[in-house]
Formats: C-alpha cells, structure tokens, sequence
C-alpha cells in the first residue's frame, strides 16, 4: 500500500496561474502575432432570415490592403456541414449546417462573406464594399407558432420546425397518479435566452506551413481535443497535421465548448492563402455569433397529496435550438431531463422535450445546461405547493428530500446517487441565515403592509457532475466517450510534469492537479508543473465542460501518480535490496520498515531510472505513467441556498438583502479556488433571476446586442455571499470528490426568484417572468391589485 | 497620419498613426503591449482600463493621438524588479482572479480607486469598480483584495 501524507489537499493555496494573469505577461488567442499575419472579418446577415439572391466581394478586393475576399459559395467547396455529436433521437432532424452561409441566412449574424487584409481595421471598413441583395424570409420567432402545419420554415427541405421529442417515463403512470392526488398544480415557465458573456471575446489564430501540410490553430477554446477531431472532419485536413492550441483562455462558461464556423473558415482560408491568419470577435459580434444559453418553456404539473408527500411530475420542453444544431444542442436539455424530480421521492416521473427550430443564434450548453433550468422548475414548483398547502417551503422539502440514511438511492428518473445528506446542508445554512427571525420580520412587514416586502427563497438542489461514464453516454446517444486522460512524468532531477487533458479557462487546474500529484509522490507543490491545453503536448484528453474536470480529470492525475509511486516502490525496492512489502513510502521517501536509514527519495529514484545503471530485470528506464479514466457514474454535488430579497413595491426594485448557501461537494482539493467558484455562480444564477435576457424584436432582431443594452451585473448589483460547506465524500471516486462549477449557478436562480414572489405573495402575485426587472415586478403587482 | 510620441511603462515610443487608431490598439498591435485586453466595442466592460497622465481610463475610448506627450501605465509596468504591489499581492492572496480577463483592468481601476479614496468602505469599492465587469469571481474577492490593500495602504 502507498501510505502518503496529505499535505496539499484540502489546503487554500493561491494559485499559481496567477502570476502571468496580474502582470499582464498572458497569451491570449488575440496577443497572438506571427511573421506575415492577415486577419479576417466576417459580414453578417442583418436579418433573421433571408435568401441570398446576389452576393458580390470583388468591390472589397479594390480596397488598398485587402489580400482576398470570399463568399460562402466560395469557402464552400473543402468544408463539410458543422458537426452536432448528440442526435437525441433516431429520428432527430439534423439540418445543413455550413460554416458560412451560402443561399440562405437563418439568423441575424450568420456570416455570408470574409474579408482578409492587412489589418483588422481595413478588413473591417472593407466589409462596406461587399455588395449583398437579400429576399427577405418570415422569421420564426415563437417556439408554439413554429410548431404550426402551416408555420414558415427555418429549413424548407425538412418540411419542419421540429427537431425531435425525446420522452422519459418512468415509475407509475402518471395519470394515474394524477387521479389519486389531492392536490395538482400546473405552471408554466419561460427560461430566457442568456448569452454567456465570457470577458474574453473568441479569437482564431490559424497558421500554416504550406509544404507540409500542417496547421497549428490557436482557439480560445474550452476543447482543444474534440476541436481538433472535428476540425480535420469538417476540414479535410488529416487530424495528425492539425495541432489545437488553446491558450490562455478568457473564461467560456459552456459558450467555448463549441466547434464554431470561424475556427473552419480560419482554416480554409489560411489554406487558400497559405499565410496565418487570425480573427477576433468583437462583443457585439460575439452576442449574434456565439452560442446563447437555456431559452425554453417549461409547463410543469405537480400531484400531491394534502399534508405535502409528492406523487408524480410531469414536465414538458419546448425548447429553442436556434437556428442550427451546434455541437450538443440537442442533448443540452436532456441532461435537465433527469434533475427535475431534484432530490425528492415521488412514484411517477412523465417528461417530454421537443426541440424546435427558430430564427435565431442557436443555443447550446451555458453553465449548468439543462440543470440550471430543471432545478429552477422543481424548486420554483416546490414553493407554489408548498404556498398552495399552507407549509413552509423547507418544511414541505424536508418532507420528501431521500434521506441520509437512504443513500445510495436510485432516484426516479433512475440515477443512482451516491451520498448525500440534505438535512445536515439545510441545517447549517438555515443558521447561518437565521431564518426563524427573517420570517418574523416578513410577517411583520406584511402586517404593516410595508412598501418594502421582505421575500424568503429556498433552493434545495442536486445535480449531476463529472460528465462522464462513456456508457451512458452511449445510452443516451452521444457520440463520443468521457474518459479522460492524465499522466504524470517524474524528470531526472526530480521535477514532475503532469499532463492533462483537461483544458482549463479560470478553474485553477494547475493549482489544483499540482496539489494532488503533489500529496501522492510527496514532492514539493512547487515542483509540479502542469501542461494542458495543447494537442501536441497533452495529446489525449476530452477537455473541460460539466463540471468534469476534477472528477474525471483530478482523478485521473491522482490514479496516475499512483502507478508511478508503484513504479518508482519497485525501483527503490531493487535498489535497497529489500522486498516491496517491506517499504515505507512517506513524504516521498521510501524506507524499509525496522530500518530506517535504508532510504531512497522519490527524486533519487526518478534519476536512477533515468541513468539507468542499476534497473530490476526486466524495467522500461522510466516512471511515467498514464492514466485514462472513466468512471461508472456521475457525482451529485447537493446543497441549500437562501436568499432574503427586500422589493419596493412602488418602484418594483429587488435587493438582494442576504444570500446563504451551504453546498456539498464532498471532498474539497482547494478551499479558496472552490469559494470562487460558488461566488462566480451564485452571480451567473442571480443575472439569470434578476437582470440579463437576449431580447429579440418581432423580425429577429437582436436588440438587447451590446453589453450596453444586455445587463450584466457589476458589482454594486451583486451583494455579500455566505458560503459555507458540509463535507460529505463522494462514496464512487477514489478522492471522495464531486465538482463544483455549476453549482452556484444551478441552485441561485430558483432561489431568487422564489425570494421575490415569497415577497409578492401577499399581494396576489404567484409569478414573475424572469429576469425580475422592475419593471416586470411592478406591472405583476399592478396586475394582482386590479 | 499623425505623429506620436508617448511613453508608456517607462519607455517612450515614437510612431505615425491613424488619427482612428484606439490607445489599446496601438499598445496591442503597434507596441505589442498585450498585457492589456479588450473585452467590448462599447466602452462597457473596463478591460482595457488603464492609466493615462494619472487618471484612469478605458483605452478603447481613446484615441492614440489624445495619448500624444502623454505617459500611460499598464498593468504590465506595475511590478518593479520583479516586486509586485500590494494590490497585484492582495489579488493573488484573495483569488480575486479566475480566468484573469478582467484582471488588468480590475487592478487598474482598483489602483485609481485607492488612490482616490485610500480607506474605501466595500460599499465604496463596489462603486468604484462598477465600470469594471468580471464573469468569473462574482467580485466578492475582488472587493477583499481591495480593502486588503487599502488596510496595507497600498496606493502604488
Ligand atoms: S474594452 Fe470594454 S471598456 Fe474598453
Ligand atoms: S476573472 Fe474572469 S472575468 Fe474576471
């Protein structure tokens, strides 16, 4: 047995990726230059949906500086459709998806033509001269209306708007149970488009070595491994000559796990031309060109019987794919699909979701996918019973929540969680925010009738992390495997490499992967350097995305060092000529027990390996070792969120009073890093609830299109987070870890949103459409009063 | 074209620009001063905040040619033999950075920030930072790196 001592895990160390970050020395994508660089810019569709009568670039050639301009029909020859990896269903339509648009646009910002020059500005004016005709096509806006047998096609040669319907019933009937309830609710709930906003906008760096035949891209990615694959498909060029660079990369929150049309036309072009390329979005680009996030009615039905127990959910999805299937649109609501029935025991369990097909950037995963908008729906649900019972919304939970001791616990819509303990997260977070009194309050206010509502929202909540275990990933037809890969090589002089798969964008992997490899050979923190994020030297990997990276990733490191620990006991064995069960191994140095000044360090043995000299029979003169890891099952991270709203009801303005949360990520590797995680989620989930919504106009426009008219939320909008932890290990992973980066996000909304209608209640309003603006607060008020 | 002449972290340049040309332009692609990013096209964001003639401001609104005479600081000239500031320090300690897209901008705002007001409430700091947007830290640790500094009385 390896017997280490755990030094690092569980320690707040500050990160060391930070040093480049807060001295500016960083790689962007865009910091990228190279000898002979072009940069290319696109023309974007005005309009949500057009034919493309005429499109002429020749004028854009005349202008000084411009080396070449193409229209789609042009780039079109050498590129394949973009690639969707989850047909749902059998019967799934999976319409043409070119990179660049070439007969038809089908929403406002599809490119239709590229302009490569000198410099971004004369590529950019030059756009001006590109000579478009459109025909305007009706647009396809509302996801009830395009369902229609007679509504206006987003793709006329599918002869519909729906994608697919993807079912799950499990347990009794549902109607059935229905018939049996003493109680039935139904809601409905809209989930606003969002757009993920990461601070760094996308950029595309392309460069060739024409002879050869190899390319090098540099992407602001989440996904440097499934990018490359899937650009030597849509490409042509053979997987082996493409390399995939992702560098420093500038947050992604789902928006960079995507295969976009401009990482091909980069490549194209850089082909045609022969010389390095680079694009970079600017954010009013950014918001029609990059992938939006939820978007979807929710109709919700709920049976119950009086004194709380649940009976059965029944959910139906329609849900807004866009325009085009980008790489997991479809299945991004099906990981919803088995989280709405949250953490609660019921017998019948009815969901259906249908992708529809509009005019409109297409969506695709945005922190949480799927999960966030599920746990919104139960949660939200939960409250309405449990005004509807006349029960406090904790109390109604805890009279359903599976218990401690249930675990594990096969839920209805059939995952098995592992751990859990729901009541020991409620208990300390209805401390810490010391709920018994803000009720009083509340009633206080409302006895008063106060101007000034104070609203209580709870959010219990599971989810399922570590997108993973290949297998049911198949069952669910998802084309790829979620394995992923790690390995760890001690160098001659005792330094370690670890190599990852994952490819991090802000999540502290570095730091992280280093504090575990570190713990296991019992080397100093410092002396483990962690590579990622490049296809040439972290060549196998499914990178970064669901929570994944730790559970999948970490563990992978960690299973890794172990065999090198194994590795290095034989050598070290050998070389004290004592057996292998006789061997201590303690803060990286082996010793035989009953004598300890036998002893060889971790490091010594790294370079005896390396020299050589003195190898068992039989030893490869190395102690790397690689990992690939795929796990049978997700992990359920879990927790409760409080938030104490005050609402004007004269001016219909929310604040934040207080905010609780108490999550349980099982084991923890770096308390600091893990805290910043939950913040930037808890601010994602609350933009959600209370500020950010991509607005469309009646004929597609976007007009909530810069971040001047789409709010995300600065830092006086946000308040002072609590967050606390409970610590109860993952019982499926050898680090008892669970993931963390979807959290905040995936339990904050509901638990907003229900903190404002709990302060409306009294006054007739069960619901506000989110984001709760004032606006949308006052009229809801001015609504129940009349 | 006009003529420039603009010092920046210490070393002055000399250059005929665009009249068009941006400030963060002509550090990022001119200059390759890359430590400094873009995050908008709307002067919303505050990435690309730095230090103008001792005033902070946000180098996608300003033209290369308004930095004329002028002497700019970046993030890249805050850290002097290799010595951070104490907010370059208090950022670190705090983890008041993820992904650090927003970070050079943060800490040139906050840096603006302290020296106006070198005792600011979090109330204050969440003020003064409102021009600055950060997906990643919710800025709970962003506010604490400051007033960490702020209690060091770092103003450098
Ligand atoms: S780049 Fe956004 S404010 Fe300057
Ligand atoms: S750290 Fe990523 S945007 Fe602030």
């Amino acid at each position: 047995m390896t017997e280490t001592v755990e030094r690092e895990v569980g320690r707040a160390r500050p990160r060391k990726e930070d040093a480049h970050l807060i001295t500016g020395q960083t790689t962007w994508t865009d910091n990228i230059d190279v000898n002979g660089l072009l940069h290319f810019a696109l023309l974007r569709s005005p309009m949500a949906h057009a034919r493309i009568e005429r499109l002429d670039v020749s004028p854009a050639l005349e202008r000084p500086g411009v080396v070449a301009a193409f229209s789609g029909r042009d780039l079109a020859e050498g590129l394949a459709s973009m690639p969707c990896v989850w047909p749902v269903t059998e019967d799934i339509v999976m319409p043409d998806h070119p990179p660049i648009a070439v007969d038809e646009v089908r929403h406002a910002g599809d490119p239709v033509a590229v302009v490569v020059a000198r410099d971004r500005y004369t590529a950019a004016d030059a756009l001006e001269a590109i000579e478009v005709d459109y025909d305007p096509l009706p647009p396809v806006l509302d996801l009830e209306e395009a369902l229609a047998e007679d509504a206006p096609l987003v793709h006329s040669d599918k002869g519909t708007n729906r994608c697919y319907t993807w079912p799950l019933k499990t347990g009794e009937d549902f109607d059935a149970v229905r018939q049996r309830a003493e109680v039935t609710l139904k809601r409905r709930y809209h989930q606003q488009r969002l757009i993920p906003n990461a601070m760094e906008p996308r950029a595309v760096v392309v460069t060739p070595i024409a002879a050869s035949g190899e390319y090098t891209l540099y992407s602001s990615t989440q996904i440097p491994h499934i990018l490359r694959i899937l650009m030597a498909m849509v490409t042509g060029i053979p997987e082996n000559k493409l390399r995939v660079i992702a560098p420093d990369v500038g947050g992604g929150f789902g928006s960079k796990l995507q295969v976009y049309g401009e990482e091909a036309i980069a490549l194209a072009v850089a082909r045609r031309l022969g010389r390095p390329v680079k694009w970079t979005e600017s954010r009013s680009e950014g918001y029609l060109a990059t992938h939006h996030g939820r978007g979807m009615i929710q109709d919700i039905e709920i049976a119950a019987n009086r004194d709380g127990k649940l009976l059965g959910l029944k959910v139906d999805l329609l849900v807004d794919m866009g325009a085009y299937l980008m790489l997991i649109t479809p299945g991004t609501p099906l990981l919803g699909a088995f989280m709405y029935p949250g953490i609660y025991k019921m017998d019948a369990y009815d969901f259906t979701c249908t992708g529809v097909f509009t005019t409109r950037t297409p969506t695709d995963a945005y922190r949480g996918a799927g999960r966030p908008e599920a746990t919104f729906a139960i949660e939200r649900t939960m409250d309405e019973l449990a005004a509807e019972l006349g029960l406090d919304p904790v109390e109604l939970r805890r009279r359903n929540w599976i218990r401690h001791e249930e675990f594990p616990y096969t839920a209805i819509a059939g995952l098995t969680y592992d751990s859990g303990n729901y009541e020991a997260a409620t208990a300390k977070a209805l401390e810490l925010f010391d709920y018994d009194k803000l009720r009083a309050e509340q009633s206080d206010r409302n006895d008063r009738a106060d101007t000034v509502r104070l609203g209580i929202g709870v959010s219990t909540y599971t989810e399922m992390c570590g997108l993973a275990p290949s297998r049911i990933l198949r069952d669910l037809r998802y084309v790829a495997g979620g394995w992923e890969a790690a390995s760890v090589r001690m160098l001659p002089t005792g330094k370690v490499e670890v190599v990852t798969g994952t490819s991090p964008h802000g999540q502290g992997h570095a730091t992280c992967w280093s504090q575990i490899a570190a713990d296991v050979l019992g080397v100093p923190f410092d002396d483990v350097e962690v590579v990622h994020g490049d296809t040439k030297a972290a060549p196998q990997g499914m990178d970064t995305y669901g929570s994944r990276s730790l559970v999948v990733g970490g563990l992978a490191v960690h299973h890794a060092a172990r065999k090198v620990v194994d590795k290095a006991r034989k050598v070290a064995a050998h070389l004290l000529e004592a057996s292998e069960n006789d061997l201590e191994f303690t803060d990286g140095v082996f010793s035989v027990k009953g004598s300890p000044e036998a002893r060889r360090t971790i490091q010594e043995v790294a370079f005896e390996t390396f020299s050589s000299h003195d190898l068992p029979d039989g030893m490869e003169p190395t102690i790397n070792a690689e990992h690939l890891l795929d796990p049978d099952t997700f992990s359920y991270p879990h927790g409760t969120h409080l938030c104490a709203v005050e609402v004007d009801t004269e001016t219909g303005q929310s604040r934040i009073r207080s905010y609780v949360c108490v999550d349980d990520i099982g084991k923890v590797i770096n308390p600091m890093i893990v805290e910043g995680q939950v913040h930037g989620g808890l601010a994602q989930g609350i933009a959600q609830a209370l500020y950010e919504e991509a607005v469309y106009d009646e004929d597609g426009n976007l007009i909530s299109g810069t971040m001047a008219d789409y709010l995300v939320p600065s830092a006086p909008d946000l308040p002072e987070f609590v967050t606390d932890r409970t610590e109860t290990p993952a019982t499926s992973n050898a680090l008892g870890v669970k993931g963390v980066g979807e959290a905040g996000t995936i339990a904050s909304t509901p638990a907003v949103v229900n903190a404002v209608i709990d302060a409306l209640r009294p006054l007739g309003v069960e619901d506000v459409r989110m984001p709760c603006t004032p606006e949308r607060v006052w009229k809801a008020i001015e609504e129940a009063r009349s | 074209m006009t003529h420039i002449t603009v010092k920046v972290d210490g070393t002055t340049y000399e250059d005929e620009v665009e009249p068009r040309l941006l400030l963060i332009h002509y550090l990022r692609d001119r200059l390759g001063l890359t430590g400094t990013p873009i995050g908008c096209d709307t002067s919303n964001c505050g990435a690309c905040t730095l230090d103008l003639d001792g005033e902070s401001v946000k180098s996608c609104s300003v033209l290369a040619v308004q930095a004329d005479g002028g002497e700019v600081t970046t993030v890249q000239g805050l850290a002097q033999d290799g010595e951070w500031t104490g907010l370059q320090r208090a950022f670190h300690e705090r983890h008041a950075l993820q992904c650090g897209y927003c970070t050079p901008g943060m800490i040139m705002a906050a840096r603006d920030l302290l020296r106006e007001n070198p005792h600011p409430t979090a109330d204050e700091v969440r003020q003064g930072l409102e021009g600055n947007l950060c997906r990643c830290t919710g800025y709970q640790n962003i506010v604490r790196a400051v007033l960490a500094a702020s209690e060091e009385e770092v103003t450098a």
